[in-house]
């Protein structure tokens, strides 16, 4: 029988990632900023997770400046955004498979 | 056995996978639109359009009866022969007049219901999603109110009422992208209000009344049923 967990991606075990991902995949360009409020998480909890992200290529890191303040911006890419689909289908055929 | 199953799957996550999907929806619909419009700013500016079209009515009725009336006292008392352009001037001008104020009582009135919910849902009035929507309405509503200028300036005043339809309907079409999505349909109904109207000059009043006020109540009721009901 197959493994009907082989297909669901380690690294969006994490609800923070996987909050990151949905959010990235319907915005453009997302602040750091704007991701810790939307998440609810301190900036080194998020911080880490961002790492976590752009060091597997699924998120792409923006360094700009407002004024004299930093201004990190992030936007998903192509292996990202796949990945993303593949665990939401994968997530979807678990649904499907339980029934 | 089925409960064993379902334990050995997620022994290494810690939800469910109807509960994620779910989590992932709702982050990208909080992230990408903006949530907290509220089904009374419907409701306000659909009322305030109603109170607007009948003060503008009994303006444009009392315009009728002076114009019956052969001369107005006025015009009588003046010996004025310019007065029918006059008052014609006149109405135009409080038409204007009240047609500013609607605009600004609903505006302002819709304002308020909407930042009351999106306080209760501790959302920002006035953060991306916002902008994004801002920006998406106003611009056709901006282009629509050159359009009506000229269409004011050059004289073609039946086409006004569907014009200001047509552009609305427009704009919240172009705003269902970036908040609750059912805005749609009122935009749909404003279309076709609209279109019809183009036909149909000398009702232009009826048709904005139809479609700003009774739409807009409509829909505000709908939306307070289905998203603020039990809040």
């Amino acid at each position: 029988m197959k493994n009907p967990i082989e297909n669901l991606n380690k690294i969006f075990d994490s609800r923070i990632r996987m909050g990151v991902m949905s959010i990235l995949i319907v915005n453009e360009e997302v602040s750091f900023n704007d991701l810790k409020q939307m998440l609810d998480v301190t900036d080194g909890n998020l911080a880490s997770h961002m790492v976590n992200l752009e060091e597997n290529g699924f998120i792409k890191v923006h360094k700009g400046f407002i004024g004299r303040k930093t201004n990190t911006t992030y936007s998903i890419t192509r292996a990202g955004e796949k990945a993303f689909k593949d665990h939401i289908e994968a997530l979807e055929n678990m649904i499907k498979g339980m029934k | 056995m089925l409960t064993l199953f379902y334990k050995v799957l997620f022994m290494d996550s810690q939800h469910p996978p109807l509960e994620t999907l779910q989590d992932i929806k709702r982050m990208m619909e909080q992230s990408s639109r903006f949530i907290s419009l509220s089904g009374w700013s419907g409701i306000s500016a659909g009322v305030c359009a109603l109170l607007g079209a009948t003060a503008a009515q009994l303006r444009i009725v009392s315009y009728l009866q002076a114009l019956r009336g052969d001369h107005t006292y006025e015009s009588y008392y003046r010996g004025d022969t310019n007065s029918l352009s006059a008052s014609a001037a006149a109405l135009y001008n409080d038409l204007f007049l009240i047609a500013g104020i609607t605009f600004i009582a609903a505006f302002i009135s819709s304002f308020l219901f909407t930042r009351a919910r999106s306080r209760r849902n501790g959302t920002s009035m006035w953060d991306r999603t916002v902008q994004r929507l801002a920006w998406n309405t106003v611009l056709p509503m901006m282009v629509g109110g050159f359009v009506i200028l000229r269409l004011v300036e050059s004289g073609f005043y039946g086409l006004v009422a569907p014009c200001c339809l047509i552009f609305y309907g427009l704009a919240l079409v172009n705003a269902s992208k970036y908040t609750l999505g059912e805005i749609r349909y009122l935009g749909y109904g404003q279309l076709i209000l609209g279109i019809i109207n183009l036909w149909t000059g000398g009702w232009g009043l009826y048709f904005w009344a139809a479609g700003f006020g009774i739409l807009h109540i409509v829909y505000g009721a709908f939306m307070w049923w289905k998203y603020e009901r039990q809040a």
